[in-house]
């Protein structure tokens, strides 16, 4: 990998492939288009300053960089300090998220399977997930109780994988 | 699925980082020695990052890309290679940061530990400072380039003279001479200490350098032997294990 050698072209080459896929997980999350700006600069200055962080032996840069960003864009609206090291962030995944195409097509089949989901269950997955609530305030604001949200919440994130499973 | 069916929910929320307290903890226990909730974990994360493509859409402003290219240029990459600098003056630090981290780390932070801190660092600086100093003096000793000058009664020839420093608790032993006669070839100085008691233990092999003069500082000795006297004989190269006679050069303790 080209940054790996320090390269500043090579930098520039993946924030090309991969920026649009961080600042749009940053401002779902943060709904703030500065503060979207400067977790992706955060992210690609991360990879940057220690390139060794992502091991590309164990996964993809494109989910690597979605689920980071998602992290740090968390961090950011609970104003907390990151609570996850990314050092020790694997993603198992297809596709990479690099072509504009192949993102298009994914996309396209996450919404459908978000879509097709029970109401409640899409409505706790997003909470957890672009809110950074946990279950248990999920479940206090929904009013459902604690086991369900638990399930909801993994049965959501499960059925994104069958999606692409097949 | 082989993940560990009582897991497999808190495993969820923990990749969304939604899980907290106790149930963390045991979780992260659990992962320490389990594969498969690893391997699920991953996936779990594969399907975080699946979920964030549900927001794809909107494109950064331009000027960000702009604004990292510059930030990248502004901070070269650091070298791996580590400052040429001893490493034993770090160990005062090292040793500072380490006990400090520690200390953070077990979130033991009350004002007791951080004045013991504070008092530590103020050590680790105060033997800085000594290290410093030692070297120094070390330094001038040995420096290739000193300037040597034996000050004798004056009209007197010069003549080779040694001045052995031996501290018998820490058994430091620094040893300076100058006006020494060149050696024949495959031949070394080599200094002895006399014990009170027992054969001679050899002290160091050296060389003069063009003006005569040599240094032997710290030579391998053992633990606090009683000196009565230091001597110098001429062996070969690679030094002997007893004096051969004669003497060249000899000095009793007062």
């Amino acid at each position: 990998m080209a940054i790996r050698s320090g390269d500043e072209n090579g930098m520039a080459a993946l924030y090309d492939r991969y920026s649009a896929v961080v600042y749009s997980v940053a401002l779902r999350v943060l709904g703030d288009t500065g503060a979207a700006a400067d977790v992706l600069q955060e992210v690609f200055m991360q990879l940057w300053r220690n390139p060794g962080l992502f091991d590309s032996s164990r996964g993809s840069l494109g989910p690597w960089l979605a689920v980071i960003a998602r992290h740090r864009a968390i961090d950011g609206l609970r104003k907390r300090r990151p609570e996850t090291d990314i050092a020790d962030v694997v993603v198992s995944v297809e596709p990479d998220m690099a072509g504009d195409a192949e993102r298009a097509r994914a996309m396209e089949k996450v919404r459908g399977t978000l879509g097709s989901m029970p109401s409640a269950q899409r409505q706790a997955l997003e909470m957890a997930y672009f809110e950074g609530l946990s279950h248990s305030e999920i479940s206090e604001k929904t009013g459902e109780p604690l086991g369900t949200i638990k399930t909801r919440i993994r049965s959501g994130l499960l059925a994104l994988r069958k999606a692409f499973a097949t | 699925m082989s993940v560990h069916e009582q897991f497999a929910e808190d495993l969820a929320l923990y990749a969304l980082g939604a899980l907290q307290g106790e149930e963390r903890v045991s979780l992260e226990k659990h992962l320490d020695g389990c594969a498969s909730c690893h391997r699920e974990l991953e996936q779990l994360r594969g399907d975080m990052a699946l979920m964030a493509l549900s927001t794809a859409g909107p494109v950064p402003p331009r000027r960000a890309r702009q604004r990292l290219i510059e930030a990248v240029a502004r901070e070269p990459r650091r070298s791996a290679t580590p400052a040429t600098r001893g490493w034993w003056t770090l160990v005062p630090w090292v040793a500072a940061a380490a006990l400090a981290a520690g200390l953070v780390a077990l979130g033991l932070q009350n004002s007791d530990l951080q004045r013991r801190i504070a008092g530590l660092q103020d050590q680790s600086a105060q033997q800085l400072g000594e290290l410093q100093r030692a070297r120094e003096v070390v330094s001038t000793l040995t420096a290739t380039d000193a300037m040597r000058v034996t000050l004798v009664a004056a009209k007197t020839p010069p003549q080779p003279q040694g001045k052995a420093i031996y501290v018998r608790d820490r058994s430091s032993l620094i040893f300076l001479a100058s006006n020494l006669q060149p050696l024949p070839p495959q031949k070394a100085y080599e200094l002895w200490l006399i014990p009170t008691s027992g054969a001679p233990i050899p002290a160091g092999v050296f060389k003069p350098d063009a003006h005569g003069s040599a240094t032997v500082i710290n030579p391998p000795l053992p633990a606090g032997v009683q000196a009565k006297a230091f001597a110098i004989t001429v062996e070969p190269e690679s030094g002997s294990s007893a004096p051969t006679l004669p003497i060249v050069m000899f000095g009793a303790g007062e």
